[in-house]
């Protein structure tokens, strides 16, 4: 368990990153931060491993005050992915698993053994442990971060918008891997994203913040998806535009079914007549119907 | 012409090969001052450097004292210091130091700036100390640029390195001072010769010890590494081909 008591941090230039932050975050579940740039979301990650310290305030892991703990020995016993891997370029994709247990101690033959292991856990071939970073595309390179980040099993693993800089198709490929990971792991994770969409799906429970590091709502998504405490998050979640409420249109060969924003987010299979079309009217909940193979779009099909 | 067949036949006269004004005797002193200054400039150097390079302050202050210390005339500095301390080795100690620091304390710099900070700041959150990021990430990332660093001041040393036979009996530049007294004008070019055959040689050591510290995975993968032509292009596809495959699996 994660606690943030009263946590305020202020940066030397007077920026007001996070303003009396308090929460507890849950063991063995995913808590997603999101919210848009200057929400205080990174600078709340960093705080746990004591990659930046509050001004006043305090944080405990598993009730220890994390202020008391040398920030080095701290670090080596979280799991830290960040955007863009942030491998060591100049060493093999093996060496880069295998740094932070051989930091702690292990011999290095066992961390290279273990790190084959996670390559296999993380989904990677091992014909690519002798590869270095740079001749990995970015998705397999993300995996080599997560390999990294689990490498000393750790209880916690913060993840710092791991999946912003890879495109779309992989990175929900990389998300179906990290909720598989987290169903046979059942790590804390504490994850980090501006997308909406990707807290939805990832999220336990999702905190919603606001500029200046001020909590807008905590919640389930479903949740927060059924009573947007106020207008931001209403505006935040997408709610107010109507982006989430689908409704099938005929288009003459057959019925589709469209979304808020006049996309196309999947087909009705099996109701051919045109006076179907009647029947489905808008809104979430109506979103049942969707025939089987019908191309879903992320989290907008929860 | 004249010149020429003077400087052939000072060269291939046995008698400058023996002794203790010999040129194996001459061209080993000579090479032994130039490595003795680049340590010293080194290890002044190079500490100063990477503290710059892995704080990232001070570097206004470095920019502007290397500047300052390459306006220095080394000749000027010499006679400056020798008439300080005396005649002998000493002051060309001092001189030819000053002369090497600014371009080995600009290659450790430089080279630890040119690190991703992205990577050490990874580094810093998976639990490495600060000494291990600068010895494990910043020095061998930042190697190649601090390589370059002391070539460039190896070649400047050892040229101006025949300025130390200006105060005391040592080193090749005694014959071009010993030629140009008896108007030995043999001496004198076959003299320089031997110092830019040095220069040349120790330049090519460079060039190669630089090319191999340049770390592999820095090289991998980029358009430079083209052993086979097409080799690639190869990696590329196969990665690209097998996050294709995995995505299949998983839906």
């Amino acid at each position: 368990m994660i606690e943030f008591h009263s946590v305020t941090k202020r940066f030397p230039d007077g920026t007001l990153a996070v303003d009396d932050f308090s929460l507890a975050l849950p063991s063995h579940k995913t808590t997603v931060f999101v919210g848009t740039s200057g929400s205080g979301k990174t600078t709340l990650l960093r705080m746990i491993n004591r990659m930046v310290d509050p001004t006043s305030g305090s944080i405990d892991i598993d009730g220890a005050d994390i202020g008391t703990l040398e920030p080095v020995q701290l670090r080596r016993g979280i799991g830290y992915v960040m955007q863009n891997s942030g491998l060591l370029p100049h060493r093999r994709v093996v060496d880069n698993v295998a740094t932070v247990p051989m930091l702690r101690g292990t011999p290095k033959r066992k961390a290279r053994e273990e790190a084959l292991v996670l390559l296999d856990t993380v989904g990677l071939d091992r014909s690519l442990a002798n590869r270095y970073p740079n001749q990995l595309s970015g998705g397999q390179q993300q995996r080599v971060g997560v390999a990294r980040g689990l490498a000393v099993n750790p209880n916690i693993l913060l993840m710092d918008e791991p999946f912003g800089a890879v495109d779309p198709i992989v990175r929900a490929e990389l998300q179906q891997e990290l909720l598989r990971l987290q169903r046979e792991l059942g790590k804390t994770v504490v994850f980090v994203t501006h997308d909406i969409d990707e807290a939805f799906l990832l999220g336990d429970r999702v905190v919603i913040l606001r500029t200046g590091g001020k909590v807008a709502q905590v919640g389930t998504p479903a949740e927060i998806l059924a009573n947007p405490i106020d207008e931001f998050v209403a505006t935040f979640v997408g709610a107010d535009r109507g982006k989430r409420s689908l409704h099938v249109e005929n288009r003459g060969d057959g019925d589709i079914v469209v979304d808020g924003t006049g996309r196309l987010a999947g087909v009705l299979v099996g109701s051919r007549s045109p006076t179907a079309s009647s029947t489905v009217g808008t809104g979430e909940s109506k979103a049942g119907p969707r025939g089987p193979g019908a191309p879903a779009q992320g989290g907008d099909s929860r | 012409m004249s010149f020429l067949i003077d400087t052939l036949a000072w060269l291939s006269d046995p008698a400058n090969w023996v002794g203790a004004g010999g040129i194996p005797t001459r061209l080993a002193q000579h090479l032994l001052f130039t490595l003795v200054t680049l340590v010293i400039a080194a290890a002044i150097a190079v500490p100063i450097g990477f503290l710059i390079g892995h704080t990232g302050r001070g570097r206004g202050f470095a920019v502007a004292t290397s500047g300052a210390f390459r306006a220095i005339p080394t000749l000027g500095l010499l006679t400056l210091v020798a008439l300080w301390v005396g005649i002998g080795l000493n002051a060309p100690y001092v001189a030819l130091t000053v002369l090497a620091i600014p371009p080995i304390l600009a290659g450790a710099y430089t080279g630890f700036e040119a690190v991703d900070r992205k990577v050490i700041d990874a580094a810093r959150a998976v639990g490495m100390s600060e000494a291990q990021i600068v010895l494990k990430v910043e020095l061998p990332l930042g190697l190649p640029l601090l390589i370059g660093g002391l070539r460039s001041a190896t070649l400047q040393v050892v040229a101006t390195a025949t300025l130390a036979a200006y105060v005391a009996d040592f080193g090749l530049g005694r014959y071009l001072f010993a030629g140009l007294r008896t108007r030995d004008y043999g001496e004198m070019l076959g003299g320089s010769i031997l110092v830019i055959l040095l220069a040349i040689v120790l330049e090519g050591v460079f060039a190669l010890v630089q090319k191999l510290v340049v770390p592999r995975g820095v090289t991998a993968g980029l358009p430079t590494d083209i052993p086979g032509g097409s080799s690639r292009s190869r990696p590329v596809m196969e990665s690209t081909i097998e996050e294709g495959n995995s995505n299949v699996h998983s839906t």
